[in-house]
């Protein structure tokens, strides 16, 4: 039966190419432009650890002094150092890291070659544990490494290869400015989207190159990056006497593997507070917050309101595409009337003109569906050419790829739904009597 | 125009479906004309600085010297070896440039000695630049003077000890939220810790945007201090007209020149800055573009198809018009009659949907509200394509031969 219902949309589409063509165009158009829309959507909303991201959460406390306070308004989103070092050493979590980022300057060691920035990660030991980093050499540092302030590095592979050969890096020396670093481990390829830990670098920035003990790195006076904000009347504060500054430029991820777990770190971050406020250095009442990944790149807005924007667009236009599918289809469906009309005459069911008709829409489906995939990979390759920080993920998976198909089918079976259920409505003898 | 709304009656669903599509066309493309609109003027705002003749560039030296006077003497240095430069007229050091989106300060002025928070304006930019900086970057003062080769100071904001230097030039809009109708040369402002310094302004200019546009700082709200260093090291080069692209590729080489263990990390002509700010603009509007037109001749290929549809299905009915009198013409007017009541219909639904999408994306994407300039354009513009889409078909059904009526179908 369904060759049949085939044969015969085939033959009916045939007979008017320029209304099929158009139809598979409208179609086509609204797919491809939502496609694409959807696409880097999803890629910008993705889960960067979806084995781990419901066990990681980032706390908020409230250290500033009593000016521009107002109840109810949200806590800082960093840390300064006291306050990450006390929760770092409280070891209330399973795992817990204290990070900032930096910028160092890499002196390869051929001596001839220029020197080069790099971005960096000053971070606590569990920083690789925690976030599940792919070595393909060597690992990371210990807490002991972090007291005693070890010159210890991790380096990507991509600056590995750059400098030594990935596969001899570990154990060579690394010259970051005036100091010497000993190589002890590689990571592999590893560019979680977004940039979760630190969204102050922007939501979409590319994994470190350099990774050094944060204790080191600070006794050091490497550089650091990223946003800073203080409050206070001290000024802008000495690069070199961070530690004490009354300002937050730290950011702080602790692991918490059961809901006991966590109740108990929400009691303890104000419980913090009420301690620290007691000792004179906070003076607002407790403010605490602790956000799973998910819910800190919710809170951080982390997909850019013209993204946003696109998509509206995108889903209005392919609304404008299928309600145009919908007339011409109802054109197509009703113009055939008399026809329908015969073979309502010589036996055919209602369902069954039906169903023909479903049929002769999801192949127009179908062909609008490869039109709009076809379009959307044109559409991301012009989206991955944009200077923007998202660019390079801009692909369409597997899932997408189907989904798209998906998509294109349902929303012009949906669509020929109405015009097929009025054309099977014809009365037979009408038909015939006109004819 | 009775007989055709009585005829549309019979073709309710496909009439509703029609309007429907041109209502959304319409309110998308309103919306979409507003949006490119606003992104086009703020593109067109002038820089305030000679556009086409600077250059600039960045640079960080490793083991960067600690005391300021070492940092001045190797400041010097590059800046002596910048302007000897064939072609290059003046070379500054400056904190940031309009729309460069780099080294951006804002901090709090006030009009009175450590004022309460009544008496100053907030978010306001500054740049800071060495001597020769308005000349170098092409500012014109539309009021008072240059600074004076004494005026140009040891100054870093982030130190708030320090006294600033003793003159500034304002932007004209910094003086109008600063001293609304009043005169602001020899006006003082207070900065700095607690608002301890003082300034006076000495020149203002109309134009000077901010390194880059943003609802705190708005578009122009800055002043320009004179100092002999500034933080954030931008080397600007003025040239002249035909050296530039030249001047931009040994800028490099000359900078080694006087430190090879320098790290370059940016070196531009400026009009590639200015271009690079508005790429998303520009991307955006592409883009609108794009959707405005598909979306245009979706709908008219749309009003093509139904129109030939009902022409062919009407064929009958005007063979029997055209043989009880009615003329070419008659049925051609028809045609585009029934179209533009359509298209009506189509424009009154979709200015409605305009006003609501504005106000949906006015509240998502802090959007302004759609002036209603916009929606007659929009009527037009869909007015015109319906009867241009409808043409077409119309012509076909007046050449309809009378004698069809006389034929079964």
């Amino acid at each position: 039966m369904f060759g049949y219902y085939f044969d015969l949309a085939w033959r009916s589409l045939k007979r008017n190419k320029v209304l099929t063509a158009l139809m598979v165009l409208a179609i086509g158009l609204g797919i491809g432009a939502s496609m694409t829309m959807i696409t880097v959507l999803h890629v910008m909303t993705a889960d960067p650890l979806p084995d781990k991201s419901a066990r990681l959460f980032y706390p908020q406390i409230d250290p500033q002094d009593m000016e521009g306070y107002t109840p109810g308004k949200e806590p800082m989103d960093q840390f300064s150092w006291i306050d990450a070092m006390n929760l770092l050493h409280a070891r209330k979590g399973s795992h817990q890291v204290a990070m900032t980022g930096g910028r160092v300057t890499v002196r390869p060691p051929q001596g001839e070659s220029r020197a080069f920035f790099a971005d960096a990660r000053y971070t606590s030991s569990d920083f690789f544990s925690m976030f599940d980093v792919p070595f393909l050499y060597g690992g990371g540092w210990t807490a002991d490494d972090d007291d005693r302030q070890a010159r210890v590095a991790v380096i990507s592979r991509t600056l590995a290869d750059k400098l030594f050969g990935a596969d001899h890096a570990v154990g060579q020396s690394l010259r970051l400015g005036k100091d010497v670093f000993r190589v002890i481990g590689v990571v592999d390829h590893w560019d979680p989207v977004p940039h979760f830990y630190d969204l102050t670098q922007g939501s979409y920035h590319k994994t470190e190159d350099v990774f050094l003990p944060l204790e080191t790195a600070m006794a050091l006076g490497q550089g650091t990056s990223g946003n800073m904000s203080c409050w206070g009347h001290g000024g802008f504060p000495d690069p070199r006497n961070m530690k004490n500054a009354n300002c937050v430029w730290m950011q702080f991820w602790v692991q918490l593997d059961t809901p006991a777990q966590v109740q108990a770190y929400r009691e303890f971050l104000v419980h913090y507070s009420e301690q620290q406020k007691m000792l004179g250095r906070f003076q607002r009442p407790p403010n605490t917050r602790l956000h799973d990944l998910m819910g800190w790149l919710d809170y951080n807005h982390v997909v850019p309101g013209s993204v946003q924007l696109q998509a509206l667009l995108a889903l209005g236009f392919m609304l404008v595409c299928l309600v145009n599918t919908v007339a011409l289809l109802l054109v197509k469906f009703l113009r055939r009337s008399s026809e329908l009309g015969v073979r309502r005459a010589m036996g055919a069911s209602k369902q069954s003109i039906f169903a023909q008709l479903l049929t002769e829409a999801s192949l127009i489906g179908i062909a609008g569906g490869i039109a709009g995939l076809l379009l959307a990979f044109g559409g991301l390759w012009i989206v991955r050419h944009q200077p923007v920080e998202y660019a390079p993920y801009a692909h369409l998976d597997m899932a997408m790829l189907g989904a798209t198909l998906v998509l294109a089918l349902c929303a012009t079976v949906l669509a020929a739904m109405f015009p097929a259920w009025r054309a099977c409505r014809v009365q037979p003898a009408r038909v015939l009597k006109i004819q | 125009m009775h007989p055709i709304i009585s005829a549309l009656k019979h073709h309710k669903t496909v009439v509703i479906l029609v309007v429907l599509e041109i209502a959304l066309t319409c309110a998308i493309v309103s919306n979409g004309i507003f949006i490119i609109g606003n992104h086009l003027a703020t593109m067109r705002m002038q820089t305030g600085v000679a556009d086409n003749e600077l250059v600039w560039a960045e640079s960080s030296g490793i083991g960067d010297a600690s005391t300021s006077a070492s940092q001045a003497s190797r400041a010097a240095a590059d800046l002596a070896a910048l302007r000897g430069m064939p072609g290059v007229k003046s070379a500054v050091i400056t904190n940031s440039l309009p729309l460069s989106s780099t080294g951006s300060w804002g901090t709090c002025i006030a009009r009175k000695a450590g004022g309460a928070d009544a008496e100053s304006v907030c978010t306001v930019v500054i740049y800071a630049g060495t001597a020769g900086v308005v000349n170098t970057l092409g500012i014109r003062l539309s009021q008072g003077r240059d600074f004076l080769p004494q005026e140009y100071q040891d100054y870093d904001p982030f130190q708030g000890e320090r006294a600033p230097p003793p003159s500034v030039i304002i932007t004209r809009s910094l003086a109008q939220k600063m001293w609304p109708g009043e005169d602001p040369l020899g006006k003082p402002i207070f900065l700095g810790d607690k608002n301890s310094g003082v300034t006076h302004v000495v020149g203002v200019t109309d134009h000077l945007l901010n390194p880059s546009i943003n609802k705190q700082s708005g578009a122009d709200l800055n002043m320009l201090l004179p100092v002999t260093l500034a933080t954030g090291n931008m080397y600007v080069l003025r040239t002249q007209p035909g050296v530039r692209d030249a001047t931009l590729r040994n800028l490099p080489k000359v900078l080694d020149g006087v430190d090879e263990q320098r790290i370059i990390t940016e070196n531009h002509s400026y009009s590639d800055t200015v271009s690079d700010y508005f790429h998303d603009d520009r991307a955006l509007i592409w883009l609108l573009l794009v959707v405005i037109g598909s979306l245009l001749a979706l709908t008219a290929l749309g009003v093509i198809g139904l129109s030939s549809f009902w022409v062919q299905q009407r064929t009958h009915q005007i063979g029997i018009r055209r043989a009880i009198g009615a003329t070419r013409g008659d049925i051609l007017r028809y045609f585009q009659t029934e179209n533009f009541l359509i298209v009506s219909a189509g424009i009154v639904l979709g200015l409605g949907l305009a006003v609501v999408l504005n106000l949906l994306l006015m509240k998502q994407y802090e959007l302004p509200r759609l002036p209603l300039t916009y929606l007659p354009i929009a009527a037009i513009v869909l007015w015109l394509l319906g009867q241009l889409a409808v043409l077409g078909p119309a012509l076909r059904a007046a050449a309809v031969p009378p004698v069809v009526a006389t034929r079964s179908v």
